[in-house]
């Protein structure tokens, strides 16, 4: 923060009364990549796909009461709106995978630096474009 | 935790009972271990779904009766509501201020997501073993 020397609000002004940044404030903070990454990429894109399971539980279930209900599903998934919410599932899932195991690199403690971070951001943005491509490819 | 100089107590007193229960890892690694174990699981789905995008129920039901993807998809189907409730139990302990709405919306979708991942695989089961 460079107008950290001279701080205009007392918001500014950590509990100790010490000068120094505070936890980023997802309202006014403008984040860098890896956060909005971490945070739309990834738990945004969790809370998507636990609405998405909904689509998983209907189409196993309609295969449990029979070939009528297993077609309704299978209809619907077929319909334009149903390709979009598909689509929609498919980028979430890819992102969230992609944004997922590069947390699991930052659990096992690699790829701290700025430098790291700054090129796995491209390989997570990259990697998740690049499957979701695939799958259609190969989809349709 | 500070201790007063003219308590009576000594400081094992003091710290008995207040230390780890032993279980404070406990949620994060089942959140990185489900993580871990959907990677496969996914990769291997999306293929399968892939495989299965034009085919009749008869196909998806020979398919579903193979032993091996009735393993695979109860494995991904456990993992992957484990996971969900794991990681909405996070973002809702993090976002809602209000106590009662946060320990009530954590027990409803740990409670939706134990209820959808037990509809699915007793579906699962009834197609594999026939009715």
């Amino acid at each position: 923060m460079s107008t950290a020397a001279k701080p205009t609000t007392t918001r500014a002004i950590g509990a100790h009364g010490a000068n120094r940044p505070l936890s980023p404030h997802l309202q006014v903070y403008r984040m860098p990549l890896a956060a909005l990454l971490s945070i739309a990429g990834h738990r945004v894109t969790g809370c998507g796909l636990v609405f998405g399971l909904l689509l998983l539980t209907w189409w196993l279930t309609a295969a449990a009461y029979g070939e009528d209900a297993y077609g309704v599903v299978m209809s619907f998934i077929g319909s334009w709106f149903g390709q979009l919410i598909l689509f929609g599932f498919s980028v979430a899932l890819y992102f969230h995978l992609c944004t997922g195991v590069r947390h699991l690199f930052w659990d096992a403690g690699k790829g701290f630096e700025i430098a790291d971070t700054q090129r796995s951001n491209q390989i997570v943005l990259a990697s998740a474009v690049i499957l979701t491509v695939i799958t259609w490819v190969a989809a349709l | 935790m500070m201790i007063k100089p003219s308590s009576l107590r000594s400081p094992l007193g003091h710290a008995r009972g207040l230390g780890s229960a032993k279980n404070g890892t406990h949620h994060w690694w089942a959140q990185r271990l489900t993580a871990l174990a959907l990677i496969p699981l996914t990769a291997w789905i999306i293929y399968s779904i892939l495989g299965l995008a034009d085919s009749s129920y008869v196909e998806f039901v020979t398919w579903l009766r193979n032993p091996l993807n009735v393993t695979l998809l109860v494995l991904m189907v456990a993992a992957t509501f484990h996971h969900a409730q794991l990681g909405a139990q996070v973002v809702l302990e993090d976002y809602v201020s209000n106590h009662a709405w946060r320990v009530g919306s954590v027990i409803a979708v740990k409670f939706v997501c134990a209820a959808l991942a037990v509809l699915c695989i007793v579906s699962i089961i009834i197609v594999a073993f026939g009715r």
